[in-house]
């Protein structure tokens, strides 16, 4: 590292550093359950190799991030994905990343695919990306995933979307997925632990509170919007339903993060979205 | 670094008057270290509005900014297909009044000559131009703006400074389009903050031409802010970026009525 470098690197980690103070807040640690290692397919950006988000992670005061991959959105030999997934978590970060593979359950023998996640990897969760897997929540092979995760003890991680439909890449045009279906699923599989990943620009109002209700779902915050975008949310959900995501490194990581300084939020509510809702949400793995 | 905010609106944001909006606004704006929001637009939109309609909005932010003078402008609404009834309003509210800006947003396509005559004026008012623009996949509204029909627009009327709304939506394609058109600055507001749209926008257009703003109140603060805080850029492109470009951009007019900034 020469002498500019190392400058920028110090700017860098100062400035990052006065982010996370000023976020008034960020005091403690910090679980982030929406980050993905590899490369977005459209686009590179900072964080997109693994070294890098852990150490961007690391300056934000991150002590644990839920990690998908990118290549679980198109690859099809998702094993092979998954298996990369597996050992950047491991290379990378001393434990700070938590791998959640992916499951296509229009790929033939995806149980394969999961028993791997379980038995090889020892992962704690998964992660699901129905439209860029062609298929609907009403879909049996989608209940399926559901039944056979919430036997194994699997969190699911569901993403909704991953980036806004109206500027997507014209040959890589997905629709945000239609949630409707989930309410009577939460309620019909017994132990299943639901994280919805970039909901919150799509799902509010009635729909979210009647999922909230049904069972054991959970909602990130990288996609709310709205000034007091936070304390709004809280008005509505109940607080241990609130996690802390980025959606980095696709989101700038200090959305998220200044999302909690932008809504007066005491202690309590600061804290159980940082760290404790996470924590007791992984802490219930077998 | 000091804040100013380019793109700010009355709606989304709790409160049953404008002065109580903007002072809610101004709650979270001080939590953020914003110091001045520019507003525009009425508590209740419309893509269409009639002159009558265009009235009540402006009356409603000159309301709201009268009761923050220290810490609002006003941006004066208008629809150019009514394009006298534009004009008499864009005199009200700018020449006669306290507002420093023109907010054109999705009535019609901006490369309609009917604008000609409002950018005119609102240039020899010195008055800052935001155009809303977006390329949407999805399909553009009717009457909804390209980065392509601003830049016909702005090469009509190169002594207008004229703000890209949203800098185009898709900003991969609008940030090139605006590219050539020195007159036009990219508004960074209103998108989801995907990393790399600072980086871009200064790599393409200079951080001189960049300037921050977040669509409160359907966006939040937070998630604006982060595409400058966030960016991979000098700590000097950050502060021309969130406050000296815009100060830039209205010390004309400030100074033209007296305004201290």
């Amino acid at each position: 590292m020469n002498r500019r470098s190392f400058l920028k690197t110090s700017v860098g980690l100062t400035a990052a550093v006065a982010i996370r103070a000023s976020a008034a807040g960020a005091r403690g640690d910090l679980i982030d359950v929406n980050v993905n290692l590899s490369r977005w397919p459209l686009r590179r950006v900072r964080g997109d190799d693994t070294s890098a988000l852990v150490a961007m992670l690391r300056q934000h005061g991150i002590t644990q991030a839920w990690a998908g991959s990118f290549d679980g959105l198109l690859h099809k030999d998702i094993a092979s994905a998954n298996g990369r997934l597996a050992d950047e978590c491991r290379r990378h970060g001393r434990g700070i990343l938590v791998p959640f593979g992916s499951i296509n359950p229009k790929l033939p023998d995806w149980e394969e695919d999961l028993r791997r996640c379980v038995d090889v990897h020892q992962m704690r969760g998964i992660r699901l990306h129905p439209n860029y897997h062609g298929y609907k929540l009403d879909d049996s092979d989608f209940r399926r995933v559901l039944h056979l995760a919430a036997e194994r003890g699997l969190l699911v991680q569901l993403a909704l979307i991953m980036e806004d439909e109206r500027m997507m890449h014209p040959l890589l045009r997905v629709e945000s997925v239609d949630t409707a279906p989930l309410v009577s699923l939460v309620k019909q599989i017994p132990g299943l632990r639901l994280v919805l990943l970039n909901a919150l620009g799509t799902l509010r109002a009635k729909p979210l509170l009647d999922l909230i209700a049904a069972g054991e779902a959970y909602v990130e915050i990288a996609m709310l919007e709205g000034v007091g975008g936070i304390a709004n949310l809280l008005a509505q959900l109940p607080l241990y339903r609130v996690l802390f995501g980025s959606h980095a490194p696709l989101f700038y990581f200090e959305s998220a993060l200044l999302k909690l300084k932008e809504s007066p939020l005491t202690d309590h509510q600061r804290r159980a979205i940082q760290i404790d809702n996470a924590r007791r949400l992984l802490a219930k793995n077998p | 670094m000091e804040i100013w905010d380019l793109h700010c609106h009355l709606s989304g944001v709790p409160g049953s008057t404008p002065e109580a909006r903007l002072g809610k606004l101004l709650e979270y704006a001080d939590r953020m270290g914003i110091a001045r929001l520019c507003v525009y637009m009425g508590m209740e939109w419309s893509y269409d509005p009639s002159p009558e309609k265009m009235r009540r909005d402006n009356d409603e932010v000159l309301r709201a900014i009268r009761q923050f003078p220290d810490r609002a402008f006003g941006f004066v609404y208008l629809n150019p297909k009514y394009t006298q009834a534009s004009i008499d309003e864009l005199n009200r509210c700018v020449r006669d009044g306290p507002m420093v800006g023109v907010k054109l947003w999705v009535a019609q396509r901006c490369n309609a000559p009917e604008l000609d005559p409002i950018i005119a004026r609102a240039a020899e008012l010195k008055a800052v131009i935001f155009q809303h623009t977006w390329l949407k996949i999805t399909g553009n509204l009717p009457g909804e703006s390209t980065p392509m029909d601003l830049v016909e627009l702005a090469a009509r009327h190169p002594q207008a400074m004229i703000v890209c709304g949203h800098s185009g939506g898709d900003w991969e394609r609008g940030l090139r389009i605006i590219r050539p058109r020195k007159n036009v600055y990219a508004d960074l507001a209103g998108g989801d903050p995907t990393a790399g749209v600072t980086e871009m926008a200064v790599r393409e257009l200079g951080a001189e031409r960049v300037i921050y703003g977040s669509d409160v109140g359907g966006r939040s603060f937070a998630s604006q802010l982060a595409k400058v805080f966030g960016a991979d850029i000098p700590d000097s492109a950050k502060r021309l970026i969130l406050a000296g470009n815009l100060k830039r951009l209205l010390t004309p007019i400030l100074q033209q009525k007296g305004i201290k900034a």
